[in-house]
This record gives structure tokens, C-alpha cells and sequence, in this order.
């Protein structure tokens, strides 16, 4: 079974998303700030990464750039989900390593979507 | 509703669209045309049938004929054809026309243009091959109101976020407050025309490549083998028709022949497209 991480400050966001992703067979961890995402990452890393953006301690670029230099951090694929929805920012998160992006609101479908896209699905 | 009311309303909307209702399709009456009824000040089914009945308005037949018709599409909706179409059908269109440089398609039933869309933005990915051809997308559909809406090239957030990949709409998009905006570029690829599937469409000329995805599921066995039929006469002998996932010619129109490896694809000539590449 594939793993995929919920990183979300909101609780509500991160049960949503965990609702449509165990069915899709994932198995899920989560994570509310992207502190709390790199310590787990670190200790081994999930398949795919569910990211949202604006989070306290640490947001959702910085924990991807950090990632990404990681031992290992290339194989996550990332999907950011974010209420950021300008090309300015889905430049900057691609730029800096994001796989494909998420504008909230989301709800299954695009999920479904944007997963098969990336191929974990 | 009463059967008189149904049969009015589905049998109009069957002669004009070929699209069949059943009585166990009541709901999608409702839920489709009720709006239309409100907008025009009646408030049930029954005073839209008896308005038809009293008007026979030309105008109020074409509205719900468009109203009944289904629209759902996205951006390289089932992923697979789209690879097939790069993949197998366009190397072999460009040997196949290197004297003449020209590759015609047409997308039937394009509803708001995603796919013909897709279609551009995948022709327009691979333009390094395309240097010097003329690669002309037709795309039509019986309903002028989605058709405005793909000309004007203007997608939701959720429209644009079914089936397009990010770095397709950071390469191909404009945002424009709410909205998405398809270059201007691609539209330009794309002729965007009114036609019904059940005129004749010996005029639309000839294509190399159709596709006329979920479409026929729609249509009842006659249709579906007139439709069929009219495209087989205008598609190339090695040509390429595009069926949607759960449609099939089998048993409906024995010209045009599966290939082999490329499933949900048609072909005139028994292994054309394989046989010539």
C-alpha cells in the first residue's frame, strides 16, 4: 500500500483529505506544520506528500525546498494544496520542486485527478 | 409529468438531437428543462409542453433540445487516448502525408472545448515535428451555448484542474480574475462550428482523424449506425475514428474495424493505420 502524508494546520482539511484518500488505498500520516512533516519525512519517507502552503513554524516551500535536499528527498512525489491560486505562486512551488498543484477548494475528483496525473494512482 | 407530456418533449428531443429518453429518464427531464421553464415564467413541465404545443416555437425547440443534450468534458479526459494519438496515430500520419503536409481532425460533439483543446496543446507540444504541416481541428457541436463558452476559451478553477497537468496551464493559460483563459494561440488552432450529428456531413469534408467520444452512447442502434456510417465515408482509409470507452462499431457498422493494440480506435480498411506504417 502506497503512503501519502497530509500536511494541513487544519484539522478539518486534513480529515477531508484523509476520508478520500484511504479509500483510494493510501496509507496516511499527517502532519500540521512543515516541521512536523521534515521529522517524519526523515525518519522515512511516503510516496506521495499532500502539502498545503501558509502553515505556522514552518510553511509549505520552505519544508519542500528543505525536503528536497534531503537525503532521499527527490522520491516523494508532491502535490501542493493550497488556497494560493495565482500563477505567481504555482510558478514558485513548481520551480522549487513540486510535482502538481492543488487549488482549494478541492474535492475527490480533482484528487483523483491530479494523483493519476503524477502516477501514484 | 403524464406520458402525453413525455412523449412530446423525448420525442422532439430524439428527432433532433438523436439522443433517447426513456420513461425511467423522467428525473433528467426535470432536472434539465425545469430551469429552462422558470426563465421562460412557467413553472412546471406540464406548462412548458403546453406552451410547445401552443407555439411550436422554433427557438423554444432549439432550447431544449440544447438543455437535454449532455456537456460533461475535460482537459485529456481517460489520459489514453491522447497517448495513443501521439504515440501511434501522428508518426504514422506523418509519414503517411509527407507529400501533402496536412493533417485534418475533427472533434465531434466538443461540447466546451476541452478536448479539441487538449488536442491543440498536445500538437503544439510536439510542433518540433510539425514544422511546415498544416494541422487544421474542426470542432463542432449541435448546442450554441457551449460552443461560445469554447470559443472564449474561459475555465473554471475546477474545469481547469480535471485532467490538465500544472505545467500545461503555467505554459498555455492567463488568469483572468475567477477564471482560466486558454492562450489565444491555441484557439487559433481551433475552428469551432455548429453542426447536428444527424445532417448530413458529407459538407464537413475529410479528416484524417475524428474523435466522437461518448457520444453514441446516447444515440439508439439506427442512429448510431447512421452516424457511423457518414463518418466511415469521410474519415481517410487509414484514418483513425476515437470511440469513447464504453462504445463500440461491433455489430453496428462492420466498415470500420478495431486495431489492434489501440483500444477504443477505428479504422476503415482492415488494419489500415498498422498495414501502412
Amino acid at each position: 500500500m502506497a503512503s501519502c502524508l497530509i500536511v494541513d494546520d487544519s484539522k478539518v482539511v486534513r480529515m477531508v483529505a484523509r476520508r478520500i484518500l484511504e479509500d483510494l488505498n493510501f496509507d496516511i500520516l499527517e502532519a500540521e506544520d512543515g516541521q512536523g512533516a521534515l521529522d517524519i519525512c526523515l525518519k522515512g519517507m511516503p510516496d506521495v506528500i499532500l502539502l498545503d502552503w501558509n502553515m505556522p513554524v514552518m510553511n509549505g516551500l520552505d519544508f519542500l525546498k528543505q525536503l528536497r535536499l534531503s537525503d532521499g528527498g527527490g522520491e516523494p512525489v508532491v502535490v501542493f494544496c493550497t488556497t494560493e491560486n495565482d500563477m505567481a505562486h504555482i510558478r514558485e512551488a513548481i520551480s522549487a520542486g513540486a510535482n502538481e498543484y492543488i487549488m482549494k477548494p478541492f474535492d475527490r475528483a480533482i484528487i483523483e485527478a491530479k494523483f493519476s496525473q503524477v502516477g501514484v494512482l | 409529468m403524464n406520458s402525453q407530456d413525455f412523449q412530446l418533449l423525448s420525442t422532439l428531443v430524439r428527432e433532433r438531437s438523436g439522443l433517447v429518453l426513456t420513461e425511467d429518464k423522467v428525473y433528467l427531464l426535470e432536472s434539465r428543462l425545469v430551469p429552462l421553464a422558470r426563465r421562460r415564467g412557467l413553472n412546471t413541465l406540464e406548462d412548458l409542453a403546453g406552451e410547445l404545443r401552443r407555439t411550436n416555437d422554433e427557438k423554444l425547440k432549439e432550447d431544449i433540445t440544447e438543455a437535454m443534450t449532455t456537456n460533461e468534458t475535460f482537459f485529456f479526459r481517460d489520459n489514453k487516448p491522447f497517448d495513443i494519438f501521439k504515440e501511434n496515430i501522428l508518426p504514422h500520419l506523418l509519414k503517411a502525408r509527407a507529400g501533402q503536409k496536412t493533417i485534418r481532425i475533427w472533434n465531434a460533439a466538443c461540447s466546451t472545448g476541452q478536448e479539441p483543446y487538449s488536442l491543440a496543446m498536445l500538437l503544439k507540444e510536439e510542433s518540433a515535428k510539425l514544422t511546415g504541416w498544416r494541422v487544421e481541428i474542426m470542432a463542432t457541436d449541435i448546442s450554441n451555448e457551449v460552443l461560445e463558452k469554447a470559443k472564449a476559451g474561459l475555465y473554471s478553477q475546477f474545469e481547469v484542474q480535471r485532467g490538465l497537468p500544472i505545467q500545461l496551464l503555467i505554459k498555455y493559460f492567463q488568469q483572468m480574475g475567477e477564471m482560466w483563459q486558454i492562450d489565444s494561440s491555441i484557439r487559433a488552432m481551433v475552428k469551432f462550428e455548429k453542426l447536428n450529428l444527424l445532417d448530413n456531413l458529407s459538407r464537413v469534408g475529410g479528416f484524417d482523424v475524428i474523435f466522437c467520444r461518448n457520444v453514441l452512447i446516447y444515440f439508439d442502434n439506427p442512429t448510431k449506425a447512421k452516424v457511423l456510417n457518414q463518418m466511415r465515408n469521410i474519415l481517410a482509409k487509414d484514418g483513425a475514428l476515437f470511440l469513447g470507452g464504453a462504445e463500440t462499431v461491433l455489430g453496428i457498422c462492420d466498415d470500420l474495424k478495431p486495431i489492434s493494440g489501440l483500444k477504443g480506435v477505428y479504422t476503415p480498411a482492415e488494419n489500415g493505420i498498422l498495414a501502412a506504417s
